[in-house]
Order: structure tokens, then sequence, then C-alpha cells
């Protein structure tokens, strides 16, 4: 921090380490919202630097300068955050659990068929990439394309390869629960599908 | 500007041409980072040229975000790539109790660079590598944005006021739709 002119020149770049959490670097975490996880990341991984900026001394030191009803609008601001990001988290959770990825085989010429999954973006995942390893993977054409009802997208594979997406979803996408995932097929045409 | 997270448009990749032309621009606007432009921008290397909303552009190598441009706007640096060499770029810093404005997307006002925790360029005692030689900035300058007690930087943005204006009326906004830590372009995920 201490430059002058001619000491500007050719430096190394400096290496700044980025909070997991909340991807801030981490003297910034306390106004990330979610302070107390990030504290815990920096103990398990950069236990000195946690030392470092967690410590009292520190707290002290940075509020000592402000007013004391600056203070306590502060921390009431942090607080407020830190309720928001957890609601948040809390939110996403429940509809986690809730949300659904269904698994549609769609006949679509007598013995041919496509296979529609749709629910995977509840679960954070991009559309786009999972098509393009879904072409690669079963080497059919596979793609996203918007829904019966034009309400959200899914992924469309050619050709019956359902079980083979359920089989993968699990190996590769752990995060995506075994019971959340249904099997559709569709009833009227099965009987005409044969084994 | 991206208070909000988006969603990047469609990526291309750069002409050399207008690499090269890029190159040109940001040493013009960052002399100081002359001795780090090829570590930054690497002459053989693809550029990708990403378009994002509002009319921005986002030039990145690789991964990486490296800098954006607002139109025909000044090019601006990521704050990651600022993270790096943050000796290249003129600073300022803002006191404690504006950081928090600052990450949730406000205006920067001058209070916050006038004030004790606050510095500006020009300033005799800014010390620090605050001081820009003695030299004022102007308004429409880039200017990144550092907080007090902390190393790194917060924000990046274009002075909407000059410095030497700023200490003689020390009211109003000092700079507005910066890039801070934490905002969409920050989140931005490229892979």
């Amino acid at each position: 921090m201490t430059d002058t002119a001619t000491a500007t020149d050719a430096r190394p770049p400096k290496h700044v380490v980025y909070c997991g959490v909340c991807t801030l670097p981490p003297e910034y975490c306390e106004y990330g919202g979610t302070t107390k996880k990030c504290s815990e990341w920096l103990v398990a991984n950069h236990p000195d630097l946690h030392s470092h900026l967690y410590s009292e001394d520190a707290a002290t030191k940075g509020m000592s300068n402000l007013s004391l009803d600056a203070q306590k609008r502060a921390e009431k601001d942090a607080q407020k955050k830190a309720a928001k990001a957890e609601a948040a988290e809390a939110r996403e959770k429940t509809q986690r659990a809730a949300s659904k990825v269904y698994i549609k085989r769609v006949e679509r010429n007598k013995r041919k068929y496509v296979t529609e999954v749709s629910g995977l973006e509840a679960f954070g995942l991009d559309l786009k990439k999972i098509a393009k390893e879904f072409g690669k993977k079963f080497a059919t054409g596979s793609s996203v394309t918007k829904n019966a009802g034009g309400t959200g997208d899914e992924i469309t594979v050619q050709g019956d390869v359902s079980d083979d997406i359920f089989d993968w979803l699990q190996e590769h996408h752990a995060e995506v629960p075994e019971d959340n995932i249904e099997l559709i097929e569709d009833k009227k045409k099965k009987a005409s599908a044969g084994p | 500007m991206f208070k909000k997270e988006f969603v990047p448009g469609s990526r291309s990749k750069v002409k050399s041409s207008a690499q090269r032309a890029i190159r040109a621009k940001v040493l013009e606007t960052y002399p100081k980072l002359e001795p780090h432009l090829d570590d930054i921008l690497p002459k053989k290397e693809q550029l990708d040229l990403l378009k994002i909303p509002d009319r921005v552009s986002l030039y990145c190598l690789g991964g990486e975000p490296l800098f954006w441009q607002h139109m025909d706007d000044p090019v601006m640096p990521h704050l990651k790539v600022i993270h790096k060499y943050p000796w290249a770029f003129p600073r300022i810093r803002i006191d404690r109790g504006a950081i928090r404005f600052v990450l949730s997307g406000a205006t920067l006002m001058v209070p916050g660079l006038t004030s004790p925790g606050g510095r500006l360029p020009g300033d005799e005692e800014a010390g620090d590598g605050y001081g820009n030689g003695g030299k004022e900035l102007e308004a429409g300058e880039v200017v990144v944005v550092e907080a007090e007690g902390k190393e790194t930087a917060c924000m990046v943005g274009v002075l909407k006021m000059g410095t030497q204006e700023m200490e003689e009326k020390k009211k109003g906004p000092g700079i507005e739709n910066g890039h801070y830590v934490g905002d969409g372009l920050w989140k931005l995920d490229l892979n």
C-alpha cells in the first residue's frame, strides 16, 4: 500500500483470497449477510486470515471512529440483511424439497420416442449445459425447448432414454434427490409401445 | 449499474484488430498499467466479447472477466483485475460508514470521501498513495474506490464531480452507477 511513482513498475500481481461462501474478499464478508458462515469458512480454509480479521481488537478498532448513532444503524442494517439472507436460503430449501424433476417419454411416431426432462432448473442446474451433456452421452439430438404451456424450458432428448437419464442424474447430480425424480410414460401410447 | 443479477447474452470472439484497439485504449486510460498489460491482455490470446444487459460489453479471457465498457464510455477494469494491480489506478478512499451503502449499490456520496476517514487526491496529508502526485482528478475520470481499514478495493466508477469541487462542496453524488464487489457483474459466472 505504500507506493510511489517509481515503485509501481513490474510488481507481481497481488493475490487476493475470496470467500468461498459469499465470494467477496473476506474483509467485506460482514456486509454480505452471511457473516457467520463466512467466518466458519475462513477458519477452515485460511485460519491466519481469520484470526487477523475477526479478532476482538479489529472489531473495536473499526467501530470506534463511527458515531454511536451510526454504529447502531449499521448494526441494525447488518441484522436485517442477515435475516433476509437466511430467509432466502430457507425458502430455496423448501422450494427445492417440493420441486420435482419429470422425465417424460413421449411417443413421436409409433415406435419412436422423445424424452422430455423438466424441472431441473429448480435445482440450480444449467439446462443448456445438461442438454449438451445428454447429447454427447446418448449420441442423439438434445436441445432446450419451450414446454407445452410456454411457462418454462425443458430438455428434449431424441430417443427413449428415460431410464438412462434417471441413472445419470443420480450419478452426476446427487443434489437432486431420488424421490424427487418422476418417470412418466404416456399412458395411452404405452399400449402400443411394445416390449 | 449491475445491482441486479443478470443473464449474459451472446458471446463472440474479438477480432485481433479490435483486440489491439482495446489494448491501446486500456493503455491510454490507465498508463500505469503498462508493465502488467502483457499479463492481463496477452497479445496472442483470444479475447471474448460478452454482451450484457444495458448495452454493456464485457471483455474476458477464458473464464476471467477483464474489462467492461458501457457503450462508448471509458473502458473499466473488472474488480478482480483491480485487486491484482491496485497500484495501477487512481484511487480514492471512503470512510467506514459509507461501505455498507456502497456495497448495497447506492450512489457514492461526497461526504463519505471528505470526512476524516476518506481520502481524496490532491491532499497534502493523504499518504498511502492516495495523493495521486498532488494532482486533482476531473469529473469523468475512472477511479477506484477503496475503503477505510480495508486493503482491497470495493468499487470502481466514473467521477461525477471533480475532486477539487468535492473538497469545496462536501455534498452531492460522487460516483453513480459503478461496479462494486458483490454486484451482478461480480457474481457473474462465465463457465
